[in-house]
């Protein structure tokens, strides 16, 4: 069986240098832009279509103690990918059996609905192909042994990459170590909502994942659930009636007279 | 550094102040980081900002730029007052215990020996008291009224913690949280590193502020330790090089520059080589003949003989007093006295300070030559005015500048092999992995071709002064184009009797039987090879060492000041963190900062001070024996300390019509330069990767200021001082608050420095703001602290 594989953020450990941003657009052969200023330290103000791994910063005070929390940004490779259920494009959104949700975009038809899908809010439609985009977990590097490029060039060993089994042990034990150490709130964050992900984070502050810029409770939403279960199902049964009604029509009342159209 | 970016991973406390390794160290701030992981390391942050540093530390202190001093001499004083030293480090290897002369004194911002007219220190009262056998007289009990224990508690006494928050702005809480954490290293097991950088050397009292450093360490029985230390971190891959190598104001290895008094070279030597002060100092500067007159036979060759002093009269001599260092040579310039420049790898537009004096100066030249990747702002001086009126009107049009530039293409690093030496002190060989791109040559190639093209000329056509140029040794295989290995092999030294390369300094002689173009480089390559080109993983002691990685000066030693870190029974102080052992013949482990094989109560532990022992009162600098804090040379509020004497009197003012000075009322907060983690200097705006990470100039401002103000994130803003102004759209954040200082309320204004007229982004040069002040000891300009004006623009 394949091993289940996973990107560990620890982010007691993130300087918030973006290397990872660099090295991301480097290997996946981005074409570089200009940033925006939005008066924060942020190279973007959200992901791009062609700017997959963003760190947040956030500043806030509490109880008079200023924090400054930096936090990457990139697909979390969802157990179960909301992005997946919403695709209606046969092989356009798949998941590797080592885990890995994957965008393969000779299949993709640019509707958007994984965009809509995605309880983090990843995916992002160029206006150029017309297709969507988000980080693939560098696949073309991990299918030959590799660690992604943003783990490759992380230089505090914020960013680890492994088994997912694995890499929750060690995320559950620095969660501890940190609690140890004074960080009362220390835990880790493999959101339920989504059946888990397959990029894990260590927090200082787990019970405030927002201030990480990460949704508290992610979900799919029900719609969703019912898109791909009742919903396509009834949709595929409206859709194979109509064949068969057609069908019974033909055998019915037999082929449509069409000899008016020679006069 | 005195140890290195491994060893920080020994540390059981990081002292991170005047410098940000999270954002312009995060390689190394990796140790760091390790330090915390698997010792549990608690990490305190000193700065004016909230910075990525401080995001991740454990207790961040706000103080006011140029006040490290007074927060340091608060440190020494915490510690003495509360016990909180190291007693048997500070005794067996500090001079706590020398006698200073009866005269020395401190009063009223002046120590003894005060000149107003000459605006100098006569430093004789400084000296320690001498017995009949000429050696120092020492209490080693500490309570002679003239110990340097006693006078260094008397003078900072003065500091209190109410005092510190006074002069730095942060509450008296914020200081004794941070001095409890750093203070836990004066336990013999416990080990406590500070790392700083340019925040700490961009000041007018720079090198006084890293002498308090360096005695908070010594008080906490850290130098010499693993986990330990004083580390400057470097801000080039290879600055650390070009010092060792002297394109600071000095001769390769440290050795002083000829002064025109000293006009043999006997007379050099004798003012040069100091004389042991204790009856155990090994005093290895006494070598320092050894270590000159090798340098001059690797400059000489087979002209440097003993009959003319090795040719010592051919090396350029520095006037009695004179300074040649950066501010004196381009004020010199400004006013009209120098003819040319040959700028290499230096881009004096953009990172020198006031850049309207920078401009004009390069306009009084005749020529100028730049060898560089790419046309950088010094290459285009003559555009500042077309290409950014609004910042540089002042400077002179293209049409009245009749500088001639030539413009050289030189080759990257990725087109050279060569050594880069880091801030743990290695020397690190690395490939060429590319050929350089069209026209650019190496630049060794084009210092060759200069080199042998004027020489040529003055053999055609005569000159003054031809004999250094003619008697210049120039022995490569290919004179145009000499290879970095050949170079390297020179450097390291050469016994002439055998043709054998050296293995080291202890090698060298003074009788011209030796060659060596860099003392602390002999040894890098030896007649068993490269050694600078190892990377072999091992690390013996465990303590991350690594000693067959590359190789570090001097003599392959990883930790300076090893020797401190046993007692003088050859105890070591942790067992757990030994770098080296004694063993009754010899010492193992790092290579001993001590002779191989003496007892360690033979010498005292510290070898290179003629005192044997480290100097917590050194009567070597500029401003006094003690450092004392001064206010930058433009400061919102007099000196807490001394109002009298608020600016350190010996530091070095310019007086050209470019050396404007702003005052409070008119320039009411405080600026403070520095870079970001995406920028690399000023030289990623070239490059499209780096550009997109942080794109835009901003001006970092904090959120009370910005009230005040009536200003949002976003707003276009105008800072200002005495000699220019910036614009660009402000940073309103939490991370910079106002600070309490001497009872008013002080602003910060943050100004990051990467932009210029030239490159792939652009935006006003930060340093047409900056004063050309300077440190008096090493001739650094004051980036951090000077007075600026912010302006909302419509």
């Amino acid at each position: 069986m394949t091993t289940t594989v996973a990107k560990l953020v620890d982010t007691s450990l993130c300087i918030g240098c973006k290397a990872c941003e660099l090295a991301c657009q480097e290997w996946n052969d981005q074409e570089f832009t200009l940033g925006t200023f939005d008066g924060t330290y942020q190279t973007l103000p959200d992901l791009e279509h062609n700017f997959w791994n963003l760190i947040k910063f956030n500043e806030f005070e509490r109880d008079g103690q200023m924090s400054w929390l930096m936090a990457k940004y990139q697909c979390m490779h969802c157990a179960d990918p909301g992005c997946l259920r919403a695709c209606p494009a046969p092989g356009a959104i798949i998941q590797r059996p080592n885990g890995i949700v994957d965008f393969v975009h000779d299949n993709c038809i640019g509707c958007g609905y994984c965009i809509t899908g995605c309880p983090f809010d990843v995916p992002r439609l160029s206006p150029k192909t017309k297709k969507v985009y988000k980080c693939s977990l560098c696949s073309d590097r991990t299918s030959v042994g590799m660690a992604p490029a943003c783990i490759k060039t992380c230089p505090t060993n914020c960013l680890t990459f492994g088994a997912r089994d694995e890499l929750l042990r060690k995320a559950d034990s620095r969660a501890e170590q940190l609690r140890g150490n004074g960080d009362q709130d220390a835990g880790v964050y493999n959101p339920e909502g989504v059946g888990g992900t397959n990029v894990i984070y260590v927090l200082r502050d787990a019970k405030n994942p927002e201030s990480y810029g990460l949704p508290k409770d992610p979900g799919i939403p029900w719609t969703l659930s019912l898109w791909k279960g009742p919903v396509k199902w009834l949709g595929s049964m409206v859709f194979l009636g109509g064949i068969l009604g057609a069908f019974l029509h033909f055998v019915r009342y037999g082929p449509k007279d069409h000899g008016d159209e020679h006069e | 550094m005195t140890n290195g970016w491994c060893d920080v991973a020994n540390a059981d406390v990081v002292l991170v102040m005047g410098g940000n390794p999270a954002e312009n160290h995060p390689v190394g701030f990796r140790f760091v980081m390790e330090a915390r992981r698997n010792r549990g390391a608690k990490l305190v942050c000193v700065d004016p900002r909230f910075n990525r540093t401080a995001a991740v530390s454990d207790t961040y202190v706000p103080i006011r730029a140029g006040t490290d001093i007074a927060f340091l001499g608060g440190l020494i004083h915490y510690s003495l007052s509360t016990g909180k030293y190291q007693a048997d480090y500070v005794r067996q290897h500090t001079n706590a215990g020398f006698l200073v002369k009866e005269g020395y004194g401190f009063e009223n911002g002046h120590f003894s020996g005060w000149d107003a007219a000459k605006k100098s220190y006569d430093k004789s009262s400084w000296q320690y008291e001498t017995g009949p056998d000429g050696f120092v007289r020492t209490d080693p009990t500490f309570e002679h009224p003239r110990s340097v224990f006693q006078l260094m508690k008397k003078h900072y006494s003065r500091y209190t913690p109410e005092k510190v928050s006074e002069v730095c702005g942060c509450t008296p809480e914020q200081f004794t949280k941070a001095a409890e954490m750093i203070t836990v290293a004066a336990a013999k097991d416990k080990s406590g590193t500070v790392l700083y950088a340019l925040g700490w050397t961009q000041h007018s009292h720079a090198v006084q502020l890293i002498h308090t450093a360096a005695m908070v360490q010594l008080l906490m029985g850290n130098i010499g330790m693993p986990g330990g230390g004083v580390n400057a971190q470097r801000g080039h891959a290879n600055i650390q090089g070009a010092t060792d190598m002297g394109s600071w104001m000095n001769l390769p290895g440290y050795l002083k520059i000829p002064r025109a008094s000293q006009t043999a070279l006997d007379a050099y030597l004798k003012a040069n080589t100091p004389k042991a002060l204790r009856p155990d100092s090994l005093n290895y500067w006494g070598n320092t003949p050894k270590f000159m007159v090798s340098l001059l036979k690797t400059y000489y060759g087979d002209q440097a003989t003993k009959a003319n002093g090795f040719g010592y009269d051919w090396l350029p001599k520095l006037g009695d007093g004179e300074n040649q260092s950066w501010g004196y040579f381009f004020d010199r310039m400004y006013a009209g006295g120098l003819q040319g420049m040959i700028s290499f790898g230096m881009n004096p537009v953009a990172n020198g300070p006031n850049t309207a004096k920078m401009l004009g100066a390069l306009a009084k030249l005749d020529w100028m030559i730049v060898a560089e990747n790419f046309e950088t702002e010094t290459a285009a001086f003559w555009k500042a005015k077309p290409l950014a009126s609004e910042y540089y009107g002042e400077a002179p049009a293209p049409e009245d500048i009749k500088t001639e530039v030539f413009l050289l293409p030189a080759s990257c690093f990725a087109e050279k092999d060569g050594a880069f030496v880091n801030s743990s002190r290695w020397l690190q060989w690395k490939e060429a992995a590319l050929d350089p791109p069209g026209d650019a040559k190496l630049d060794q190639d084009i210092i060759a071709e200069l080199f042998l093209r004027i020489r040529a000329l003055y053999e055609k056509d005569g000159g003054p002064s031809p004999e250094p140029l003619m008697a210049m040794s120039w022995n490569y295989a290919t004179p145009r184009s000499p290879l970095l290995a050949e170079v390297a092999r020179e450097v390291n030294g050469h016994d002439l009797a055998t043709g054998r390369r050296l293995s080291g300094f202890g090698e060298l002689k003074d009788d011209g039987t030796t060659t060596s173009g860099n003392w602390i480089y002999s040894g890098m390559w030896p007649e068993s090879g490269n050694l600078m080109a190892r990377r072999v993983q091992e690390d013996p002691t465990g303590l991350g060492l690594y000693p067959q990685w590359a190789w570090s000066w001097p003599a392959n030693r990883r930790i300076l000041y090893n020797r401190a870190s046993v007692d003088n029974t050859g105890k070591p102080w942790d067992p757990t963190r030994a770098p080296l052992k004694w063993n009754g013949q010899r010492w193992s482990g790092d290579t001993p900062d001590y002779k191989a094989d003496a007892a360690p109560d033979k010498f005292g532990a510290f070898i290179m001070n003629a005192e044997g022992v480290a100097k917590l009162f050194a009567a070597d600098l500029a401003e006094g024996p003690f450092p004392e804090h001064y206010e930058p040379w433009e400061s919102p509020v007099p000196n807490p300390m001394h109002p009298e004497v608020s600016f350190n009197p010996v530091a070095k003012v310019f007086t050209s019509a470019a050396d404007k000075q702003g005052t409070p009322d008119k320039f009411p907060y405080v600026g403070i330069t520095y870079r970001l983690t995406e920028h690399f200097h000023f030289w990623t705006k070239h490059t499209a990767g780096s550009s997109q990470l942080q794109s835009n100039f901003f001006v970092e401002i904090g959120e009370d200021l910005a009230k005040e103000k009536g200003l949002k994130s976003g707003d276009k803003v105008r800072v200002s001082t005495a000699r220019g102004k910036v614009e660009g759209p402000a940073l309103v954040t939490r991370r910079m608050k106002g600070l309490k200082v001497n009872g008013k309320i002080v602003h910060q204004v943050g100004l990051p420095i990467h932009w210029g007229f030239l490159g792939h982004v652009s935006g006003p040069l930060i340093n047409n703001l900056t004063p050309s002040v300077f440190d008096p000891n090493s001739g650094t300009p004051e980036y951090k602290g000077f007075l600026v004006n912010v302006e909302k623009i419509a």
